[in-house]
Order: C-alpha cells, then structure tokens, then sequence
C-alpha cells in the first residue's frame, strides 16, 4: 500500500493547481478574518480578496508555456487553461471591487460574499484545466452552489430569493443533462479522460451512427448551453440577472460563461473532433437563436439590467459564432472576446451599481436620465463600456467581434457572419439607448448620489482600461490567445 | 516632415487632451481652444498642400505594422493622393468655420461639443488618408460616434429619433462592408496577400461572381452614406435637427465619405461588378436628382430644403463618378469639393437666420433682403453658386459631370438629370425670392440684425473659394488628374469584358471615353 499512495504522490505536481490553492487558503483565511473585522469594515476584506486574486493571477501566469499535467492527467495548466484562468481572476477581481459598496447600501455586507465569489472561482479554474470529466464536473458544481448563494445572498431581498432559487433549480436540472451525458460517454468510451475519450471514439466503427455517443454528446452540450445561457435554455438568465446582486449579475455574466465555453471548447475540440460535423450544424443553429433571440428581447426591455442579461445572452451567441469555425481564428477570438467582455459587462454593471438606489426601486433606462450634465466622468465611461459592447471602434469589443466573425468567414460561414453582423447592428438601438437617457434627455428627479469609492473607482479605471487599450493595440493579447488556444 | 499626415490627423486629439484639462464653465477658452486647434490644423495641412506633387502614387506615406495575430496583418497605413488631396483639405478649411459658427448658437456643455467636433476631425482625416482597409474601417466607424452625440445632444426638438436613425442606418451598411472587407482579405491570402494594404487589393482579380456580392456590400454601405435614393431618409433628419456645425460637417464633409469610397474602394476594387450594377446606379443616381429636387420644392422649411438639395447634388457626383471618363470623374470629385463648400455655406445661412429667430419656416420671413443687406448678397452668391450658374463653382462641377456622363454609356441617363438643374434652380430662386424679397411683414423680422464681422469673416473665405473654382478651376483639377487616371484605368473593366457589357446596352460607348478624356477641361 505504501508503494501505491508513493507512486499516486509521484504523480501530483503540485504547480498545477497552485492557483487554486491560493484562492482557496485566501477564502478560507477570509472565513477567518470576517469573524474579527467590525461589520462596518469590510472593506478590509475586498483588498485582501484582490490580493488572493492576484497572488492566484501571478501564480497561474508563470506557467504560461509550460503546458504541465499533473494528478494522473485530469487536471492540466496549459496556456488555454491559464488565459481562461485570468479572465475568471479579472472577473473576480472586478465584482470583488463592486462588491462594496452595493452590498453596504442595500445592507447586505456580510464577508461571507468575498469566500464565496473566491470558490466560485476557483470552481472555474478548475473548469478550464479539466481534462477529465470528473475534474470538469466537480469544477462545475464547486462554482455553481456558490453561485446559487451569491445570487441569493441579498436575503431580506424577495427578488434575490427568487433569483437564487430559480437559478438553483434549473441549474441542478441542467447539471443533470450534463452528467447523464458524461455517463453516457464513459459508457461508450470506457474513460472520463477527455483525450483518451477521442482516441476511443477515433478508433469506433462508425462514431456517426453511434446513438449513445450521439445522445451523450447532446446531453453535455445541453449542459454546457446552460451554464453559457446559449438559447433556447437562456430562460433563466434575465430573472436571475434582475434578482441576484448587481454585482453578482456582473460577476455571473463574464465569468461562469467564459468557464463554461473553456470546458465547452476543450471537451468539444479535443474529445469530439471525430464528430464536428454532427455538432457544428447544431451550435451553428444555437448561435443563429442565441444572437436573434438575446437582440431582439433586448430590445423590449426597461430594467437595465434585464437588458444586459438579454444583451449576455446575445453575446454568448457572438462567441458561439467562433465556436462553430472550430478553428485558430475563431478560437482565439472567443477568448479574446470573453476577456474584453468581462472588462466592458462589469464596468456597465459598476457604473448600474452606482446609478441605482437603494433596494433597486425599479431599475429602469430612465435611471440614466440626465447623467451626461450630472456626472459627466461616470456617463462618459458608461458609453465606453456600450460602445464596446455594441462592437464599435476603437474598442475591444470591436477587434473580439472581428476575429470571432472572421474565424467564421474563413471556414465558409458567411450566412453566419452576416446574421452575426446584423445582429450587431440591432444590438446598436438598446445599447444607444442608455446614451440617450444619459445625455439627451433631463433628469426627473435629483439623485441620491453616494460618493464613489476607492475599490469601485479603481474596478472602473481597470474595466475601461480593458475595454478601450486592447482595441487600439490588441496584438499583445491576441497573440497570447492565439498561443494559448493552439494547444486544444 | 515624414509625419506630417499624422501630425495632422492626431492634432485634434491633442486639442481634445487640452480641453479636458479646462473647467466647463469657462466657455470663451473652450471655444477658443477648439478653435485653434482646427486653425493649428488647417496651417498644418497647408505644406501638404503645396508639397504635394501632381503625380498618381500616395504620397507623404506612413506605413508602420499595428496588428499582427492569426491571418491578419494590419498596418498603419496612410497616405495621400490626388483623390483625396482637396477632401482633406476641405476638412481641415471648414472645421475652423465650423467651430467658428457655433460660437454663439452652442451655450449648453460647450466642453463636450468641442471634444466631440475635434473628435469628428480627426475620424474624418484618418477615414481619408487611411490606405489599409482595416484602419479605413476603424476611422469610419469612428466618425459615427462623435456625429451621434452632435445630433443627439445638441440638435433640435425631434433630436433623438435623428441621431439615432442616422447611427443605426450607417452601421448596418457598414457592417456588411466589414464583412465583405474580411471576406475580401481571405481571398487575398489565398493569392498571397498578407496586410490590409489597399494597394495589394486591386491587382487581386476576383471572380465576376463573388464581386458582385462584395461590391453591393461596399456599395450599400458607401450608398446609405452618400445618401442614395432610396436609402436617404436618414438625411433630411439628421441636417434638420442637427446643430448648424454638424450640418455643415455632414453636408460638406461626412456625406463625401460615401461617394469616396465608391472612387477608392468599390469601383477600382471591383471593376467587373462596376460596370455591372452601373446602369442600376446611374438610374437610382437619377431618380435621386429628380425625386429630391421635386421634394426640395415643397419643402417649408429652409433647413429641409437644402438638405433635399443635397441628395440631389450628390445624385449627380454618383452619375459624374460612374461614367468612368475623365471628364464625369473629375467634375464628380471636383463637385464634391462644390458641394462641401456651397451646401456647407447654405447651412451657416439657415443658421444665421435661425439663430435670430429660432424659426427656419420660409412663411415666417419674406423681404428680409431691405433688413439684412450683406446677407442678402451673401445668401445670393451661395444660392446661384448651388444652382450651378456660370462663373460659379458648381456649373464647372455640373458641367464636367453631364458632360462626361454623355459620352460615357449613360447617355439618356444624363439627359434626364441635366433637367434636374433646372429644377435647382426653381427651388432654391423660389425659395430665396420667398425669404429675402417682398413686403417686411412680419414685424419679429423688422428688427433682424445684419450679419456681424465673425459671421461676415466665416462667409468671405467660401465665397472667395466659390469664385476661385468657379473662374479658375484648373489649379484644384491638374491636382487631381494623375490620380484620377488611374482610378479609371483601374475601375475600367479589361476590353474583353467591356464589350460584353457594350453589346447588352447598346448604348454604351467605351471606346468614345479614351477621345473624351483628351479634352481639356476648359472653362
């Protein structure tokens, strides 16, 4: 016995995981501190979050390039990994930053809000360096429960109730489709390794007429479709959005989605490359429904936060778009896009946490009214962010829609990349908008204006920073996706 | 000075990092500020003027790598060339009278109207100059941002509904043009192109089928912008509910836009697809002289009618453009520049009035000619400039236009037009006759002040320009005619092709355009 529990020690390189055990000892000693730290400073607890985000963000970005495999080759840090790694860190970072002072004013600052966006992140590292089914899994459902109390955490809130327990409900439903599926798949393959799953299926007879494969396949990526909010399972998103914290609804837009389309991806382009040809003609169909669909309820929506829920279900279909090229370019634009979007999603959502008042009495585009002569910083860097969001140059939004839609124009998808672009153009109404309340119509009523603090002002500076330097000199950041999605 | 066109592009930024750094509510530095900066850039864009050499190739050429990952390779691009020599200039001369215009009308978030003109100049220079095709898409999207804030801020009662319109009607042409852009460089790579250099793309031959398609993506974003009929509905919105800059900005300077990127992109491009949809073009060109001249007629207000006037101005550049001989093609650009200068003077006028009596209604005047005697002779001169009288910019424009056009394959399409001056000249006379002359009736106009010396000084330089080019055109066309050869030779199909599409219109003439072209363009 002892030979074995040496040789299974053999196996583990602990490197591989670092960042995850640096966010999770930095949460549980946040478990900790919040027991000491007086209830009206829990500022504390934001800057030493950041601090675990960082350390985790460090430690993941000095693997880069050295493609390390550990634990009997279920967990891996390669480059895709660690490029998905930091836009969770990023998106962490940011909702930990807005986190604040939302909570203090809606009298919800409870610590256990930072551990728990902390899991739930470390939930979605271990999603991106999966290889194996269960590391998949059990990433999975780490950042889902905590996910499922983040976006019921405003307790004294019915709506956040609500929000938590529907997105309970039809996650556990959809965690469901997923495992089903991944048992279906060991069933057929024998293994939950991801790599070892494609040379079994490579080695099949017919793996096109294989109906268990078929339906496993199906069933992970209904499951994978939910976690993205691709339609037509998008249905939980907008109540979800609307109920769940502000802050948690920024956290829940950029980072979970980017976790899901990186096991999405991997699982897809690594074990099922053998069967593209049955699961492209479907995604090609869920982008062309998640684009239209998104867009156009969007474009019916007053709750503004409601509309960036449509508005994330819309650009999940965007990223899908680069999903169905399955190739270099559409990859890389998928994860160029999935960084530039958790700056611009969660800097609209701090400048939403900002504008809001107390309890959200109604959330409304009319909120905007007159910000432009109000605050003229803070409505400026709001347009920013929706001109990125819409696609507009010379914004990072603009160059991650360029690569996801030329990966599609490459491989011969011109509908799809004229439905994509189309889409865009509509999506360019609600997006305006928001502008046109904020500058060209006066406001109804004074605002309650709290001041800005230093976490949310620094998370604005970041999330514009992010939004605008890489659309102007994107090269950098390209090439380290290009790099990092050459090894799937 | 190798940086000398980027020194110029970027120089309204700098003016713009300048303003922020300037309270709001000191409005006379804001509005002096901007508009030195539009001067500074004006003085700047002079040497380029006279260091430009009446040769066809880009010149004053920056050509450094910007972007490199995966297939694509963008650079930083730019350059310029007798096309585009009197558009840029153009720009940087009414940018200052722009600013200047506004001096009293704008009084609300002075700051953010400047930051947003200085914006706009530096997206209208770059769109120009840009000689890769990626760096032109990202400053012509740029452009539409500022102008949204423009109409949308500052305009008029029915604001909002224009700014938007006008966005989203530009972006969805434009976003097909990406499309086909992308798809344009993918086949390039094919042929072993590897940047977005323009240049790279006209010896690519693409397939008469897919030039089709790429050249009616193109066309569609270029047409909404001219604007063609009928895709003009966004213009007499935009320009009436625009503040009087951004008027003159669109009409002089961002409606150019798409009728450039017909001579630069689409036609030298694609010349397959050219003499393909050119009957198609030349019809709607012609119906849009026509259809907008009648609607100008009837217009009641002055802002809607000159607006009008300008769809039916740039029906005739489009007819000028499309017949591919020298003559069409330099009376299309030089009638741009015509254009930009008359129509950009007719709305300062509307402003002028408007400013005084906040009404741009013709009932509500009549005989302001015994009130206000310099704008009188002013708002004349601009008026007869517009409708292309002899002595006058626009009848050189007009004439080369109608001229080319007859001996190009457009023939009966031109004759048709040639109506449309007159016309012209029914609306804008009727027009004038209903505003300046007749009894002083209503008693708000017996007050009207005539125009003060900042208003006279915007005036003077655009009337002198209107009869510089009028009685001396060939400084401004010798400029323009290397380049201009070259874009026909390139946007003329090879012979082969050419007869092919002669003998299904019989009325096409190509081999008449090379007899044509020896004309000199004498006035």
């Amino acid at each position: 016995m002892e030979i074995n529990v040496a040789q299974l020690f053999a196996t583990i390189n602990v490197a591989t995981i670092m960042p995850e055990i640096i966010l999770s000892i930095m949460a549980m000693v946040l478990l900790l501190v919040n027991v000491f730290v007086p209830s009206k400073q829990k500022t504390y607890l934001v800057w030493l979050s950041l601090l675990g985000i960082i350390g985790a963000g460090f430690s993941a970005a000095s693997g880069w390039g050295q493609n390390i495999s550990s634990f009997s080759g279920s967990v891996v840090l390669d480059n895709f990994a660690i490029f998905f790694k930091l836009i969770f860190l990023v998106s962490a970072g940011l909702a930990v930053l807005i986190s604040d002072q939302y909570m203090e004013r809606e009298n919800c600052n409870q610590g256990e809000l930072y551990p728990l966006i902390l899991f739930a992140t470390t939930g979605m590292m271990l999603m991106a360096s999966g290889t194996d089914l269960m590391t998949v899994f059990l990433g999975l459902e780490l950042m889902s429960i905590s996910l499922y109390v983040l976006a019921g955490f405003n307790r004294a809130n019915l709506k956040s109730n609500e929000a938590g327990l529907k997105y309970f409900l039809l996650g556990a439903f959809s965690t469901g489709f997923l495992l089903y599926g991944m048992a279906l798949i060991y069933g057929v393959t024998g293994t939950t390794r991801i790599a070892a799953i494609a040379s079994s299926v490579a080695q099949m007879n017919s793996p096109l007429t294989n109906t268990m494969l078929g339906a496993g396949m199906l069933l992970i990526m209904t499951g994978f479709a939910f976690k993205i909010a691709a339609a037509p399972f998008h249905m939980w998103t907008p109540d979800v959005y609307e109920g769940a914290p502000t802050p948690m609804a920024a956290f829940m837009s950029a980072g979970p989605k980017a976790a899901g389309f990186a096991a999405f991806l991997r699982m897809f382009l690594v074990a099922f490359p053998m069967l593209i040809t049955q699961w492209v003609d479907i995604l090609w169909v869920i982008a062309v429904l998640t684009m239209t669909i998104g867009n156009l309820t969007a474009l019916r929506q007053d709750n503004i936060k409601r509309m960036l829920a449509y508005s994330s279900i819309a650009h999940a279909g965007y990223a899908l778009v680069g999903f169905v090229a399955a190739n270099a370019t559409g990859t890389t634009g998928i994860l160029f896009y999935m960084l530039s979007y958790a700056f611009m999603n969660i800097g609209a959502f701090a400048i939403i946490v900002l504008v809001g008042k107390q309890g959200e009495p109604n959330g409304s585009v009319q909120d905007f009214a007159g910000l432009g002569t109000k605050r003229p910083v803070l409505a400026a860097v709001m347009s920013l962010f929706l001109f990125s969001l819409a696609g507009m140059p010379p914004t990072a939004g603009f160059i991650g829609k360029f690569y996801l839609f030329s990966g599609a124009l490459e491989q011969g998808y011109v509908w799809l990349a004229i439905i994509g672009v189309l889409n865009s153009a509509a999506s360019v109404y609600y997006y305006l908008r928001v502008m046109v309340f904020m500058y060209m119509k006066p406001s109804e009523e004074e605002f309650g204006w709290v001041t800005i603090g230093a976490p949310i002002s620094l998370a604005l500076v970041v999330a514009a920073a992010g939004s605008l330097i890489p659309g102007i000199i994107p090269s950098y950041i390209l090439q380290l996706a290009q790099q990092a999605v050459k090894l799937i | 000075m190798s940086n000398i066109l980027s020194l110029m592009t970027f120089l309204p930024i700098a003016g713009v990092l300048l303003l922020l750094f300037i309270p709001k509510d000191s409005k006379g530095v804001l509005r002096t500020v901007a508009f030195l900066t539009t001067v500074a850039t004006f003085v700047v864009s002079i040497p380029v003027l006279t260091g430009f050499q009446t040769i066809a190739d880009f010149q004053f050429v920056e050509n450094v790598p910007w972007i490199a990952a995966g297939p694509f390779a963008m650079r930083y691009n730019i350059g310029i060339d007798g096309i585009t020599i009197w558009l840029v200039i153009l720009t940087t001369f009414i940018m200052p009278i722009a600013v200047l215009s506004t001096w009293t009308a704008v009084e609300d978030k002075v700051k953010e109207y400047m930051i947003c003109l200085l914006l706009l100049e530096t997206g209208m220079l770059g769109a120009f100059l840009a000689l890769d095709l990626f760096l032109f898409y990202i400053f012509w999207e740029v452009m539409l941002i500022p102008m949204y804030f423009i109409i949308g801020i500052w305009g008029g009662k029915n604001r909002v509904y224009a700014a938007v319109k006008f966005f989203i009607y530009t972006m969805v042409g434009s976003l097909l043009m990406l499309v086909a852009l992308i798809y344009l460089y993918l086949l390039g790579t094919k042929a072993g192109i590897t940047d977005f250099s323009l240049v790279h793309f006209f010896s690519l031959n693409v397939d008469p089928a897919t030039q089709t398609w790429l050249f009616l993506a193109f066309a569609l974003a270029f047409a909404i912008k001219v604007p063609m009929f009928p895709l003009h509905t966004w213009l007499p919105d935009a320009h009436t509910e625009a503040p009087t800059a951004g008027s003159v900005i669109l009409a002089a300077i961002l409606l150019k836009m798409g009728t450039y990127g017909y001579v630069r992109f689409a036609m030298p491009l694609f010349p397959e697809a050219t003499a393909q949809f050119t009957p198609l073009i030349a019809v709607l060109s012609v119906i849009g002289v026509i259809y907008a001249a009648f609607v100008a007629m009837v217009q009641e207000d002055v802002k809607k009618l000159v607006a009008y006037s300008s769809v039916a101005h740039l029906g005739y550049v489009m007819l000028g453009l499309f017949s591919l001989n020298e003559q069409g093609v330099t009376g299309g650009m030089l009638q741009m520049i015509n254009h930009g200068i008359s129509t950009g003077a007719l709305f300062l006028i509307v402003g002028f009035i408007y400013e005084r009596r906040h009404t741009r209604l013709i009932s509500d005047f009549g005989g302001l000619a015994k009130q206000m005697p310099i704008f009188t002779v002013i708002f004349m001169i601009v008026t007869l400039s517009s409708i292309a009288v002899p002595g006058t910019n626009g009848f050189v424009g007009e004439f080369l236009i109608l001229i080319g056009a007859y001996e190009s394959s457009l023939r009966w399409y031109t004759i048709i037009a040639a109506s449309g001056v007159i016309l012209a000249a029914v609306y804008m006379l009727w027009m004038f006759q209903r505003v300046m002359f007749g009894e002083l009736e209503n008693p708000k106009n017996q007050k009207l002040e005539d125009l003060n010396a900042r208003e006279i000084a915007i005036m003077v330089p655009l009337i002198v320009l209107i009869f510089v080019i009028g009685v001396y055109p060939n400084p401004f066309i010798e400029k323009m005619t290397p380049s201009i050869k070259k874009v026909i030779a390139q946007a003329k199909v090879q012979q082969t092709t050419a007869q092919a599409v002669s003998e299904a219109q019989p009325v096409a003439a190509p081999a008449e355009a090379p007899q044509a072209a020896t004309q000199p363009a004498a006035h």
